[in-house]
């Protein structure tokens, strides 16, 4: 434990501005991974176990397209594309089997997936560490805000994650497609039954959630390191957002993402070993107050 | 639970109580042959291997079989049961080296220890229903399992408890003799099984069910539903717990790894392997997984497709473990018979 260290950063304008940015793209990369869980939850009901595996398949696919294109745009393009279509394939053909089925199966169908994924990432790309590298339009000098350093790259990031929130929000409370799907989370019987497809709902919303972790793990690649099992800590984090935000709830994923965010980027200054378990803790604390988490609907 | 409560429980779902005693009498009678066949077996087979796959077994046997009395019988999906695993691990292996008091005195206390961390770990957990108990359980599993990597001056961080678990002999028992070793683990593996099956038998046992099919039925007819989970959560923790103690006596040290969410994630799985309708199921599973381990790891490198394929087998093909398949099977063919027969 170090408080002072903590408390020596809160005084600090510069440290400040640091800590808060390092914070919020933490926050907003567990964003776009938890917003994608939690709609998949919401109306399809399912608890993806394997959502990390589209957050690596992201980074990869990213990291490739970048090493045979030299495009940034190109990767993160691959990236998001790409794990939208496996996202499809995955429900339509494993996933919509068990929808009837209890919740262990689920569950295990995509703990198998989580297994079979890793090993696929391993043997193609090598069970090595591997780093993308920051795209050359990005290596320049950090901007200084109030004397605290921000890359100019944490800036495009926080804006593209706070650009898909927006997109999504407003594409769900205004599009007729939102309303549709909407709907199909409330009541699918009665959307299949005034003619609209529903496997296709599902299988769409699906495709949009991987795409978003796929595009969390594109943005993530040039900044972290790539390795076959580094979906599993960003699932398990994105999994504590949504419990605390309140699962099915987009404005609660954003607020959880943020919240974990904050408390990983000034929990690592007080206390450096026990970061992880702050987050739990706070879990825990969320969880026993308010069971249904802080934005979360009561369940009948 | 008081014993009114669980009677009015038990006739709730109409067991016929006559039947109680001679049925325990045979499980008495099964534990007591499954004891004598397990330790005539390094008579006949003197592998070593053989003996740690069996103790192994045991260990995790165990575990999956307290965890079943959550899923199985109550309905409760706890992600979080391999903490209790993990603490039986961690209490022994520092209680002995700590403290150096004798063998089952260590026991005993670990148990105590795990009784206290899971009542007010199930007190808080057990109000919340489905999807958010197993992510809440979770949480504190990993929350054990942070404190066991950053509390570096007691745990030993994330090279686990090193140096090795003193295990003096007691009562002409020594545990570091791998021999006596394996009996202690057969002999906790059994009674600990038998125990479990009192409990499922139990009218408490069913009250359990009953809450798992429905329980608002269950408070309408009088079950403090509540109690009932919290009580079983803390049971089941203790089985998890001597588990973990089995392993700690078995590798003489303790890893982060005991506490990890894998092993809860694996135990979920080998319920699942097992099958979750029949109290042997997670023991059959048991043995499977480890069987699957051991050859695949030695096989090829990339275990994880091969394991992920059995799993997506069992869990989309045949929808149900491998004992309810027999089960089923079973009765159909005894069916088929009885109409036949006539």
């Amino acid at each position: 434990m170090d408080l002072d260290a903590l408390a020596g950063c809160l005084a600090s304008p510069a440290c400040l501005v640091t800590q808060t940015t390092s914070g919020l793209i933490i926050g907003m990369l567990l964003f776009l991974v938890a917003v994608g869980l939690t709609l998949i939850f919401g109306v399809l009901k399912v608890v993806n176990f394997s959502h990390g595996a589209f957050y690596m398949f992201g980074a990869y696919f990213a990291m490739t397209a970048y090493q045979f294109t030299g495009s940034f745009a190109l990767a993160m393009l691959c990236g998001a594309a790409g794990t939208a279509i496996l996202g499809l394939i995955f429900e339509r053909v494993f996933m919509s089997r068990v929808y009837g089925a209890d919740v262990l199966m689920q569950l295990l169908v995509c703990y198998a997936f989580v297994l079979i994924f890793d090993d696929v990432v391993r043997m193609i790309w090598g069970p090595e560490f591997k780093s993308m590298g920051m795209p050359s339009a990005f290596q320049v000098p950090p901007l200084f805000i109030v004397g605290g350093v921000v890359p100019p790259y944490y800036l495009l990031l926080i804006g593209v994650a706070l650009a898909a929130a927006v997109v999504l929000g407003l594409g769900l409370a205004r599009s007729r497609i939102g309303k549709v799907i909407r709907a199909a989370a409330h009541n699918p019987g009665m959307v299949s039954a005034l003619g609209i497809n529903t496997g296709l709902i599902y299988g769409g919303v699906f495709a949009l959630g991987g795409m978003l972790a796929g595009l969390a793990g594109a943005l993530a690649a040039p900044v972290r390191s790539l390795t076959p099992g580094m979906g599993f800590s960003v699932l398990i984090e994105s999994f504590i957002v949504t419990v605390i935000g309140g699962m099915g709830s987009i404005l609660g994923a954003l607020i959880g993402a943020l919240l974990i965010g904050l408390i990983r980027s000034f929990g690592s200054l007080g206390f450096p070993l026990f970061t992880e378990g702050l987050m739990y803790l706070f879990m825990v604390i969320v969880l026993v107050s308010r069971p249904t988490g802080l934005f979360g609907k009561e369940v009948a | 639970m008081t014993e009114l409560q669980a009677g009015e429980g038990a006739q709730a779902v109409g067991i016929a109580r006559p039947r109680a005693r001679p049925r325990r009498n045979r499980d008495v009678l099964i534990a007591l042959i499954a004891f004598i066949v397990l330790a005539a077996l390094p008579m006949i087979f003197s592998s070593k291997l053989l003996l740690d796959f069996v103790i192994r077994c045991a260990a995790y046997g165990l575990f999956a079989t307290s965890l079943n009395l959550l899923v199985g019988y109550t309905g409760l999906i706890s992600f979080g049961h391999g903490m209790f695993f993990g603490l039986g691990a961690y209490g022994f292996g520092l209680m002995m080296q700590k403290t150096g008091v004798p063998v089952p005195v260590a026991f005993v206390a670990t148990l105590a220890i795990t009784f206290v961390v899971a009542a007010v770990i199930g007190a808080i957990c057990v109000r919340l229903k489905e999807i958010y108990f197993a992510f809440v359980t979770l949480a504190f599993q990993m929350l054990i399992h942070s404190t066991i990597l950053s509390w570096v001056s007691l745990t030993g961080g994330d090279q686990g408890l090193r140096g090795g678990i003193p295990r003096p002999p007691f009562l002409g028992i020594d545990l570091s003799n791998h021999h006596h070793l394996y009996i202690a683990a057969c002999a906790l593996l059994v009674l600990g099984l038998l125990l479990m099956r009192q409990i499922a038998q139990s009218p408490f046992g069913y009250t359990l069910r009953m809450i798992r099919d429905n329980a608002t039925r269950a408070s309408f007819v009088g079950i403090d539903v509540w109690r009932a989970k919290l009580t079983i959560f803390v049971l089941a923790a203790l089985f998890a717990s001597t588990g973990g103690i089995i392993m700690a006596l078995f590798v003489s040290g303790a890893y982060p790894e005991f506490a990890y969410w894998t092993i809860s994630g694996e135990g979920i799985f080998i319920n699942m392997l097992g099958g979750v309708t029949t109290f042997l199921g997670p023991m059959v599973g048991t043995v499977l997984l480890l069987i699957l381990n051991d050859t695949v790891t030695r096989l090829t490198e990339y275990h994880g497709i091969v394991l992920g394929i059995v799993i997506l087998f069992f869990a989309i093909g045949l929808r149900k473990g491998l004992m309810d398949f027999v089960v089923e099977w079973a009765a159909q063919r005894r069916g088929k018979a009885e109409e036949r027969a006539p």
